[in-house]
């Protein structure tokens, strides 16, 4: 080992500068008692774990099988939702939109990224992207194509723009041939990209 | 913009999950209604793509964290000395502390 190859390892990797900086937030806010470290720790873990596309493919599952859900989510989303145990941090208020022959729905947020996280976990890097954020209003056909998704013409398209205080889920259309499936078989076909808008799904095995 | 091959992390970084939670435990704890946060995360992402930033999101963390600072600076949360000493602090702890140890601020 070189002495260059001692020094640099003799002591902790330096984090990044934004890393620091974060650090230095953190240092300060529980310092001054506004936040408590393992608050900070069980969100860390939670959204690394436990929320995710997963919570949205139950909802979505559970709406297909149960017409009573179905018009529960529909009628008050956030309290359909909250019904299988899912809700936010900031008390957003959650709506469906369900896509059906004649409708496709797509979620945005011009602004930022306002994201339906509770049922979605965090939103994927192209949904925080300034192209998708510009062109999901614009051009939603010619978004919905670069995702492999053409839709009959007469479809109509709606493009929702979430807020800080409004989060649209988007309930996919259940395919042909998947009667026999179960609540959980029909929740593990559905993806993330379908409850924004930006996918379809499919039976197992079709396409 | 294409959907990815492969599946996400749900954080690139860990200071981006560290990042996500302060703001949310600090809203969460009162301090401030999200939409307030929202509005000014908003209009800070704004800038940056008026300024030529990327268009891929890829500084989309960046912006958070330097929007949030002057937010807190802005609410009266925390200030400018405090955050640049705190990140002197913590630099000079990561420098001094021996490999395979714990790092922590001395008091």
């Amino acid at each position: 080992m070189s002495k260059d190859e001692e020094h640099t390892h003799a002591h902790s990797l330096l984090p990044s500068e934004p890393a620091l900086r974060v650090r230095a937030i953190e240092t300060l806010l529980v310092d001054k008692g506004l936040v408590d470290p393992k608050a900070m720790e069980a969100i860390i873990e939670a959204y690394s774990n436990d929320i995710g596309p997963q919570n949205g493919a139950r909802v979505v599952a559970r709406a297909w099988v149960d017409p009573d859900y179905r018009s529960r989510l529909m009628d008050d989303a956030t309290a359909a939702i909250a019904e299988l145990g899912f809700s936010g941090m900031q008390g957003e208020h959650m709506v469906a939109v369900e896509n059906t022959d004649a409708v496709h729905n797509i979620v945005v947020c011009t602004l930022c990224s306002c994201y339906p996280w509770p049922v979605l976990g965090l939103p994927p890097a192209w949904y925080k992207s300034t192209e998708y954020r510009a062109r999901a209003v614009r051009d939603p056909r010619g978004v919905l194509s670069d995702f492999g998704v053409t839709l009959p013409a007469e479809t109509e398209t709606r493009v929702w723009d979430s807020t800080a205080e409004i989060r649209y889920l988007v309930i996919p259309q259940r395919p042909a041939g998947t009667d026999d499936l179960s609540e959980d078989e029909l929740a593990a076909l559905v993806t993330r990209d379908s409850m924004i808008g930006t996918g379809l799904v499919f039976a197992p095995g079709g396409a | 913009m294409r959907p990815p091959a492969e599946p996400e992390r749900q954080f690139a970084e860990p200071w981006h999950a560290e990042l996500f939670a302060a703001t949310h435990a600090l809203a969460a704890a009162g301090a401030f209604a999200w939409p307030e946060w929202a509005a000014a995360f908003g209009d800070a992402l704004a800038r940056a793509d008026a300024a030529g930033g990327p268009k891929d999101s890829s500084d989309y963390y960046d912006v958070w964290l330097s929007a949030f600072e002057a937010f807190l600076i802005e609410r009266g949360l925390a200030d400018d000395d405090s955050l640049s000493g705190l990140k002197a602090a913590w630099t000079e702890a990561y420098l001094s502390t021996p490999h395979g140890e714990p790092v922590s601020l001395s008091e």
